[in-house]
């Protein structure tokens, strides 16, 4: 067993194969990145949402997709937050187990999204008092531990009123793919207006019931609009979204064809006696960005 | 879609589920903790912290202002959480609510028993209606941070009516 001695300096890092990262550089792009994601909508979909209003003929839905698209535009033209709700903060962190840090990962995380949330909304309450933090932290942080040396952040604001709708479905395997498009789609169909659809769709398919939530997370990381690199998998996010557009449920529950602008699902295997299903909700007003550091 | 310019005192019980309209004029900002200690305001006795006769509520919580902005980004929240809280509140004399999403039947029967409508504006639409806010005050509970309640003067608010006050309803 090798033993990396706690004062490790650059030099020992080359001696180990080992990638010195500074907190401070990751706290300081963290904090950049996350600033500029939450002033902007992901231009892919802005790009869905006027392919959305080319194809809409139901005046209601046109004309809250006219504003939206408009609301897009001004955010973008005037500096401003595109929606109020700027989220809980998530991390999807990929660690190479060659990498080594000069201080706490973690912390720095934290305080990156600290320092990107300076003017943003502060949204982080106790579950319990209710009491606000002040700071919009703590994020929530998953870490996933992977070969090399590399540093990747993937962060999504997930705001309150469509992740509010989400849901895990425990189907029993007998319940097979048409359970899951309608476990989704009956979540879509309880969610309504409250989400602010037009919506986008995570999907998380096997693993556990934490597992299935986790994926459905992962899911929306994917560039949005694009399908799943499986042919069956890409085949059940077609047919999910085909199903929940035929909910009827439109831009902000005002009916017509838009419900959902996307569906991207992931799958993981599961145990003989299961088949977990999650949906995350995400809102029209996707804030996301992705950070490589060390280079 | 029939379209109205309507303000404060504009006659709300001629509206109908489905009509669009522009508000312009004023709109205090409520949401869920500022609700809560409202109504448990006004079951004490205690005086609510604005006038709530034919007043608007606007179910939001914007971001901070920056120097020099009147107010942050405040698109609506999902109006839903404040169910529990509306139809005491409507019962006082509130007349028009403006959030997303719907609302119970306790609060559709409390609409109309007190002539009241529900406005939905566009969620997520927070840096246009941001556009329209020409001024705002703070009125109570700064320790609520984004919660607070706020005066807003609006010009040209795009909403839509949701439930009119017959109850009738689009969503």
């Amino acid at each position: 067993m090798r033993i990396i001695p706690a004062c490790v300096d650059f030099v020992k890092c080359v001696w180990y194969n080992l990638v010195m990262y500074k907190c401070e550089e990751i706290t300081e792009k963290l904090a950049a990145g996350i600033d500029a994601a939450l002033k902007k909508v992901d231009p892919d979909v802005v790009r869905l949402l006027e392919k959305a209003r080319a194809e809409e003929d139901n005046e209601r839905a046109a004309w809250a997709l006219d504003q939206i698209i408009e609301n897009d535009r001004v955010a973008e033209c005037t500096d401003s937050y595109p929606c109020q709700d700027t989220g809980v903060a998530m991390l999807f962190v990929t660690v190479g187990q060659d990498a080594a840090f000069d201080g706490s990962l973690e912390e720095a995380l934290q305080e990156g999204v600290r320092r990107g949330y300076a003017e943003a909304r502060k949204s982080i309450a106790h579950p319990l008092t209710r009491l606000n933090t002040g700071d919009n932290t703590p994020a929530v942080v998953y870490y996933e531990l992977v070969p090399g040396a590399g540093l990747d952040v993937k962060f999504l604001a997930k705001g309150a009123g469509s992740e509010n709708m989400g849901g895990v479905r425990m189907l029993t395997p007998s319940k097979g793919r048409a359970g899951i498009i309608s476990a989704v789609t009956e979540i879509v169909r309880e969610a309504g207006a409250n989400p602010c659809p037009p919506i986008l769709l995570g999907v998380g398919v096997g693993g556990t019931m934490d597992k299935a939530a986790l994926l459905s997370k992962k899911a929306l990381l994917r560039r949005c609009g694009e399908p799943s690199a499986d042919a069956e998998t890409a085949a059940l996010e077609r047919d999910i979204l085909e199903a929940v557009n035929a909910l009827g449920i439109g831009a902000q529950g005002l009916g017509g064809r838009h419900t959902a602008l996307a569906c991207a699902a992931e799958t993981a295997y599961t145990h003989i006696g299961m088949l977990p299903v999650a949906v995350t909700v995400q809102c029209h007003s996707v804030r996301h960005a992705h950070m490589t550091f060390g280079e | 879609m029939r379209t109205f310019g309507i303000t404060n005192d504009y006659d709300i019980t001629s509206l109908r589920a489905g009509d669009a309209v522009t508000f312009s004029g004023a709109i205090y900002t409520a949401r869920d903790a500022a609700h809560k200690r409202m109504t448990e305001a006004a079951a004490a006795g205690s005086p609510l912290p604005f006038d709530i006769r034919g007043a608007a509520i606007y179910y939001a919580g914007p971001t901070p202002a920056r120097s020099g902005e009147i107010i942050g980004s405040c698109g609506p929240t999902t109006s839903a959480r404040m169910d529990d809280y509306t139809p005491a509140l409507l019962d006082l004399g509130l007349k028009i609510m403006i959030g997303k999403g719907k609302r119970s039947p306790a609060v559709v029967e409390a609409m109309k028993r007190n002539k009241a409508v529900y406005l939905i504006a566009v969620g997520g639409a927070a840096a246009l209606i941001k556009s329209r806010v020409t001024a705002c005050e703070d009125v109570a509970y700064p320790d609520l941070g984004c919660e607070a309640v706020r005066r807003l003067t609006v010009k040209d608010l795009p909403l839509l009516v949701a439930i009119d006050s017959r109850g009738e309803s689009i969503l």
